[in-house]
């Protein structure tokens, strides 16, 4: 296959989810007698300076949380908690922090790697469960989405400060909070901790594609029969990669509370996690296209949020269309592939026998 | 019937060894008496009142329900994640069809629209080869999505309705048979041990019984009547367990895997229903809450099969109907019941020579009993966390002596029989 080929190939799956997607969400609109033609105005304007600091914002919350789901995912291991995880670690990382035992930034660094550690636990639950009683990561991380919510809400309201409508834990001490910084001339800044995206984001791409463990789960992920027939211990695999993807999920409530909640409450943002989900799936859990899948949902809710003053649509639009994006990639990925090794099958068979029947009949 | 079966069904018991069935009414009269007797020693006399026993009926049929969709598409081998995605549809089928049209037209709306999302479902994994649980939480998003924008659409102008609720919703009729109900309450209030626990199970089956409820049981004899007992069934199932096998004995294998998802779909929308038309009184966005996974989690329990999957409804519908009612006193006294479960277990390992087990076992059960003498209630959030922390334990402790269908969760692409 030439380069341009497999480049196209690679791009046509993508694209024509994006497509379908449009055009779904169109047609949404045109049956409920939406306004279609301010929605696209709407959605596809240029966003204003401080739209575009949120977009990073939410864009590098939603990568933490893609990734955190995708390295599971890279050795067919369904995390489906990473919302749970980042719950329970950033209440963690919130109360100890908040307690302020230690002073200035060392305080900041030793909750976050709390935040960690706490990630990665309630990750490694399901993956013991897993390896010792054999219960589906799927259901179980499930349930423990549902426990740490309780668990946390319980917790909070037991050694939680009630201000005004919400309880929350201690406010953190000025000094240990992390300082933004501005991209564009508006006021609105970038979470400093944004940064741990693009860490986090090099440490995937270099430990997937460059060391032992990385060969070692895409194996798995490829074919755990032969993963185990050159010596791949699977559930050794299963617990170190759910630690790891606990571990980042714990990272995702950081920038947030070091940057701008500076305490974990009740309105502590949720539901990255089960974006992440999505976004992880759209990038196909590469770590570059987990990157473009985080800004397109960022992008597209930011956008999704002008829909209701700008063209009266109602903002929820911009989920149908990020569910269908997501639908439709998967599908589309399927019928490249099977476009591709149709492809490759008929270019070896070529090579193999130059002169076959049916090529002189052809011919 | 040309088709030879590929499921092994249950061996014939051993000589001296229960059957499974016998073995679980056992255990079901086992538990029963337990919880009489706990109820007696602790004075918790909500703990299996006909109220308590109504609403865990009520809490479990939308989970069997789910599970039943369960059952469906992973007996013909298609993993469904989507059935909270599925539910959540038949949540807002419910709430725009039962709103214009009544109460019957709300139930076939559900299903409808679980179905179209079963089609959905089916299209992706077995047309296009899709993996499952991608696929499942896939349609999760979108479910989500298209309920929470068309809700607004539908409802937002009407009158009592709002941008995430229908109006109140026509309700299904219910069935008092009093002449039982009434001298069973007269019974049940003696609080006489087994009699009044027993007279609470008929006063709970025969006062406002919802026919929805009925209707629901019936679907879930029948679906174990059609899948284990008729040809259709047969093949529907040979499908889940060797699809290749299926193919090369002339069974159209994505026709039967499509036919289970959407039926599938059908009936977690049907649960859906029942949710937004009897245990409340109309769609509400989030309506769900979950119950898909604990619907798929009690099929897992109940090992693939419809009796043991409306067991594992019914712990976890009794589990969820402690919140509601005087839940932190009656889940105190349950704390008791967990105690003597877990001694037994101890008993049955010291017999079996599993002394680590055993010890493990015996000293979890007294720290349940600490539990229960040191405290009088139970606090709100533990009983929220009741239902997912029960279906942890009870997959931890039965996960190895399950077994699914042989191909479960594998893409299957037609001509693969060769």
């Amino acid at each position: 296959m030439t380069l341009s080929r497999r480049i196209l190939l690679g791009l046509a799956a993508p694209v024509l989810a994006v497509i379908v997607a449009a055009v779904i969400s169109t047609l949404v609109l045109v049956a409920t007698g939406d306004d279609v033609g301010a929605f696209w105005s709407t959605m596809l304007s240029v966003p204003a300076s401080r739209n575009i600091v949120n977009i990073i914002n939410n864009a590098s919350l939603l990568y933490l949380s893609g990734v955190a789901a995708a390295i599971g995912f890279r050795m067919n291991l369904f995390n489906i908690g990473v919302e749970g995880q980042y719950r329970v670690a950033a209440f963690a990382a919130a109360a100890f922090a908040g307690a302020g035992v230690l002073p200035g930034k060392l305080n900041t660094v030793v909750a976050i790697l709390l935040a960690m550690v706490v990630g990665a636990a309630w990750a490694g639950l399901a993956g013991l469960l897993r390896v010792t009683r054999g219960v589906s990561e799927v259901i179980s991380t499930i349930m423990l989405n549902a426990i740490s919510g309780a668990l946390v809400g319980f917790l909070l309201s037991k050694w939680g400060v009630a201000t005004g409508v919400s309880t929350n834990t201690k406010v953190i001490p000025h000094s240990s909070w992390v300082g933004g910084f501005k991209v564009t001339g508006d006021p609105v800044e970038v979470f400093g901790l944004s940064i741990f995206a693009v860490v986090v984001g090099v440490a995937f791409a270099v430990v997937l594609n460059r060391t032992r463990f990385g060969f070692d789960l895409r194996a798995t992920g490829s074919s755990e029969s032969a993963a185990v027939a050159s010596g791949v211990n699977v559930k050794r695999m299963v617990v170190v990669s759910m630690l790891l993807s606990g571990a980042v999920a714990g990272l995702i409530g950081m920038p947030t509370l070091f940057g701008d909640a500076h305490n974990y409450g009740t309105s502590f943002q949720v539901g990255i996690g089960f974006t992440g989900i999505a976004v992880a799936l759209l990038g196909r859990n590469n770590p570059i296209g987990i990157a473009i899948g985080a800004l397109i949902f960022a992008f597209l809710s930011e956008q999704g949020n002008l829909l209701n003053i700008l063209a009266g649509v109602s903002p929820d639009i911009v989920a149908v269309t990020q569910g269908v994006i997501v639908m439709a990639v998967v599908i589309a990925y399927e019928i490249v592939r099977r476009y591709r090794a149709n492809l490759e099958q008929a270019a070896v068979a070529a090579q193999v026998e130059p002169h076959t029947d049916v090529e002189e009949a052809v011919a | 019937m040309s088709v030879p079966t590929t499921a092994v069904e249950t061996a014939a018991p051993a000589p001296g060894r229960m059957d499974t069935r016998s073995r679980m009414w056992l255990y079901l009269l086992a538990g029963f008496v337990l919880v009489a007797l706990v109820r007696v020693v602790s004075g918790a006399n909500d703990v299996d009142s006909a109220g308590t026993l109504r609403a865990a009926l009520e809490s479990a049929i939308p989970i069997a329900l789910a599970g039943l969709g369960g059952l469906w598409s992973e007996r013909a081998g298609v993993v469904n994640i989507g059935l909270e995605g599925m539910m959540i549809a038949g949540t807002l089928g419910a709430g725009y069809f039962g709103y214009h049209y009544g109460a019957v037209a709300g139930i076939l709306g559900a299903v409808l629209f679980g179905a179209l999302v079963g089609a959905l479902h089916a299209m992706a994994t077995v047309t296009f080869g899709v993996d499952h649980i991608v696929s499942g939480v896939a349609i999760n998003i979108i479910a989500l999505g298209v309920a929470g924008f068309l809700a607004e659409s539908f409802f937002s102008a009407l009158p009592g309705g709002g941008p995430t609720q229908s109006p109140e919703l026509p309700s299904v009729t219910s069935i008092d048979i009093s002449f039982l109900s009434d001298p069973a309450t007269t019974i049940q209030n003696k609080h006489w041990f087994l009699v009044s626990d027993l007279a609470s199970v008929v006063g709970a089956l025969t006062k406002e019984l919802s026919l929805f409820t009925v209707f629901a049981l019936l679907l879930i004899a029948g679906t174990g009547w059609l899948l284990w007992k008729t040809s259709f069934g047969l093949r529907l199932r040979s499908v889940g367990e060797s699809p290749a096998a299926a193919e090369s004995l002339g069974v159209d294998v994505y026709r039967y895997k499509f036919i289970a998802v959407v039926v599938s779909g059908a009936m977690a929308g049907l649960a859906g229903a029942f949710l937004a038309m009897v245990a409340s009184s109309g769609f509400q966005q989030g309506q769900t809450n979950g119950r898909g996974y604990i619907g798929l989690a009690a099929m897992i329990f109940g090992n693939w099969r419809p009796g043991g999957m409306l067991l594992g409804s019914s712990l976890f519908g009794y589990t969820q109907a402690m919140q509601l009612r005087s839940g932190g006193e009656s889940l105190h006294a349950l704390l008791l019941v967990v105690f003597v479960i877990l001694l037994a277990v101890a008993a049955l390992q010291l017999v079996r020579k599993n002394r680590t087990q055993a010890v493990l076992s015996g000293l979890l059960g007294v720290l349940f009993l600490v539990w229960y003498l040191s405290t009088d209630k139970v606090p709100r959030e533990f009983t929220t966390m009741a239902p997912y922390v029960t279906t942890l334990l009870v997959l931890a402790f039965a996960a190895q002596k399950l077994r699914m269908p042989a191909a479960d969760g594998r893409p299957y692409r037609k001509g693969s029989a060769g």
